[in-house]
């Protein structure tokens, strides 16, 4: 049996999600963005920095009792990264993960100290804020935390080189980026290197005469492995179809309007979707007959096949598909 | 056999939208929440657990929403629940709410559903291209669109049936004041002309994307019948799913969605939906699929749901109303959206749909979604009198 094929796979939305913050969060930003600190005062005299929209205790709305906190700071608890990784943390020299909590402020922050090495590093030691410039109305506005030595008045922030849109921080950016590398498994591993021949595999379960092409491994109504594998014919009949006249939709999608079908294989008991050419959108038919169109360099993937184009055939009577729809 | 009564004592959500803008995620579900608590008469305190859904986290990059909205719902010390199928979720997040009643574990449950779309792009999180799976080329219309031609051909429907649904539906959202569509000039023509975006699908045969959040308090017996308002009895519930693909699918008129209202009926004492319900809150994200639930749900026989239809039966002077509310072609929240169309059906048999109630006379509704390929089925009926 070959090895199942493995493959890199990045989830990441283009430009990143976006994030609306609420008045609460928004006010935290656009204090950052001014180069302050503030924390809201709760009801029971607790300070949150940074706020949260809601009590944590009592789920009620925090209020509007805003108050400026730091800019001075206490760690109370850090890690140390010997190596950070380029793209994932803010510092490209080694760096403490730190929970520092702002003067004035009941609560802390998860930031970062810039410290050099971690011998500096300890519970307790103060700490201040390096600004950046460019204050965007983000928590890495504060580009790190650095050691305060005794005596020492924290550098106030520098005026703003950003570009600042609109009296208030509304919403942010965040981009997410999820690397995995998947496995295709045995059934797909299978299918995936047969279009490499030329060859549609379908597979069916002993117990079963019900073709599955491509197969996921396992026959769908008993979940028995689908260990036979069957060759199907690259021909068949569209049971359905609609005509897509959006663009874009993905960047595989040809000039609309195109033909995105249901196809039932010659041999196969189940339909798959696959793309209609080769004749005007306006004469595809449900019951016609199609058949593969094959790329000249057959890969283990499915644009080996690149879409389907009409036979010269009759249609297929209805009776002969209608189980399928 | 359920071993203990459950009522929704409280129902809430927000004005849905294209783009909420104005608040954070947890702003949006709180505003349903609050108003559900409300609704209820109850304040944080008096909740016991929580339950909470949305649809796939893709939509938003919000993996763990159950972490995030703990404290913004009041969670903190209490169970807190996050369920997850597809596009019914609002529905099965409702059911697992009333379960945990049903079952006497809890006496009153606040349940919350939601979705922020504007936050990133719904085509984009349902179509994300994945190794070794075939590409997905045309969008989730492209999924939908060639199972209502197959539809189309099997009853004979004129090509106009979509776009009637089209219509009655915005013009119910006019009476609506928290759908996100408001459409006052809608007409045949208006939908005719619109832009064909997957024929048969033309744009405003298909549902909005919408930002909006629902919410309901679940109450035991003795909640509901301390409650100061009226209340909508759970008569019944049920869950089916099937896969998206096997040999002889009937991908038109799923099994799932047959057995899972048989299921319901049986437990609700519903013999004909058409006469045994007052209304109906269905899931029709494009306008094909009321005739298609017509049929999968029972409200007439096999081919005959466009008929129903077109002669207006399910229209607000028909004699068995279907999304009275605008339904999801006027409000799509999709994590919502499931929850929308059971708490609207509470509304509707406590009396309190506004503009767009129906004349009780079984005081009985119909809450349906439905998710994925056709294949996760949620569904309950609601009443105005306590179950026998």
């Amino acid at each position: 049996m070959a090895e199942p094929l493995v493959a890199d796979h990045v989830l990441e939305y283009p430009g990143g999600y976006t994030r609306s913050v609420g008045p609460v969060i928004g006010r935290f930003l656009t204090s950052l963005r001014d180069g302050r600190i503030e924390g809201v005062r709760l009801a029971d005299g607790r300070v949150l920095v940074p706020p949260t929209e809601y009590d944590p205790l009592t789920s009620n709305p925090v209020g509007d009792d805003w108050v400026a906190v730091g800019p001075r700071g206490v760690v109370q608890s850090w890690t140390w990264v010997e190596r950070p990784r380029p793209g994932k943390h803010g510092l490209d020299r080694p760096f403490a993960f730190a929970l520092i909590r702002p003067d004035g402020a009941d609560t802390a922050m998860v930031h970062v100290v810039d410290a050099g090495s971690a011998d500096v590093m300890s519970v307790g030691m103060r700490v201040m804020p390096r600004w950046r410039a460019a204050r965007v109305g983000s928590i890495t506005d504060i580009e790190a935390w650095v050691p305060l030595a005794d005596g020492e008045e924290p550098q106030p922030a520098p005026a703003n080189t950003a570009e600042v849109e609109g009296d208030t921080v509304n919403g942010i950016v965040v981009p997410i980026r999820l690397e995995y590398r998947r496995s295709a498994g045995v059934a797909t591993t299978r299918y995936l290197l047969g279009l490499k021949e030329h060859k549609i595999l379908g597979e069916r379960a002993p117990s079963s005469q019900e073709v599955y092409a491509a197969s996921r491994g396992t026959d769908p109504k008993t979940g028995e492995p689908t260990s036979i594998v069957v060759e199907v014919q690259d021909r068949g009949t569209i049971t359905t179809f609609c005509v897509v006249n959006i663009p874009g939709l993905s960047p595989l999608a040809p000039e609309v309007p195109y033909v995105s079908a249901q196809i039932l294989l010659d041999g196969a008991n189940n339909t798959f979707f696959g793309l209609i050419r080769g004749v005007p959108v306006d004469d595809v038919r449900m019951g016609m007959r199609v058949q593969a169109v094959w790329a000249d360099e057959l890969v283990a993937d499915h644009t080996s096949i690149k879409w389907w184009e009409p036979l010269d055939e009759p249609d297929a009577s209805y009776d002969s598909y209608k189980g399928y729809l | 056999m359920a071993a203990e009564r459950c009522a929704v004592v409280g129902v809430g959500q927000t004005r849905h939208r294209s783009a909420r803008k104005d608040v954070s995620m947890a702003g949006l579900v709180r505003e349903a929440a609050v108003e559900a608590l409300e609704d209820a008469g109850m304040t944080w305190s008096d909740i016991d657990a929580l339950v909470v859904g949305k649809a796939p986290d893709m939509f938003e990059g919000i993996a763990m929403p159950e972490l995030y909205l703990a404290d913004a719902l009041g969670a903190v010390g209490k169970p807190m629940i996050r369920v997850h199928t597809a596009g019914s979720v609002g529905g099965s997040t409702a059911i697992v709410a009333a379960k945990l009643v049903e079952a006497g574990v809890h006496e009153r449950v606040l349940t919350v559903a939601f979705e922020k779309q504007s936050e990133s792009n719904a085509t984009w999180g349902l179509s994300v291209p994945m190794p070794f799976a075939p590409p997905l080329v045309a969008g989730a219309g492209g999924y939908f669109a060639p199972l209502i031609r197959a539809y189309i051909s099997r009853s004979g429907a004129p090509r106009h049936i979509g776009h009637l649904v089209a219509v009655k539906d915005r013009r119910a959202a006019l009476r609506n004041p928290k759908a996100h569509l408001h459409l006052p000039d809608i007409d045949l023509k208006m939908v005719e002309e619109s832009f064909l975006l997957w024929d048969p699908l033309r744009y405003l045969d298909t549902c909005p994307s919408s930002d909006g959040a629902m919410a309901m308090v679940l109450g035991s017996e003795r909640v509901a019948d301390a409650s100061a308002g009226p209340v909508a009895w759970v008569h019944g519930m049920a869950l089916r799913s099937e896969p998206t693909m096997f040999a002889g699918r009937d991908q038109i008129n799923p099994q799932a969605g047959r057995d899972c209202a048989q299921d319901l009926y049986r437990q609700a004492g519903i013999t004909d939906p058409r006469r045994d319900f007052d209304c109906a809150e269905v899931y029709v994200p494009f306008s094909w699929y009321e005739p298609m639930w017509l049929e999968n749900l029972g409200f007439c026989e096999l081919g005959e749901g466009w008929k129903l239809t077109e002669a207006g039966a399910t229209g607000p002077d028909g004699d068995i109303p279907w999304n009275m509310s605008g339904g999801v072609l006027s409000s799509n929240p999709i994590g919502a959206s499931g929850m929308v169309r059971f708490g609207e059906a509470a509304q509707q048999v406590r009396r309190r749909a506004g503009d767009y109630q129906v004349e009780l006379k079984t005081g009985k509704a119909l809450g349906h979604a439905y998710g994925g390929g056709s294949q996760f089925f949620s569904m309950w009926v609601v009443g105005s009198d306590k179950p026998q």
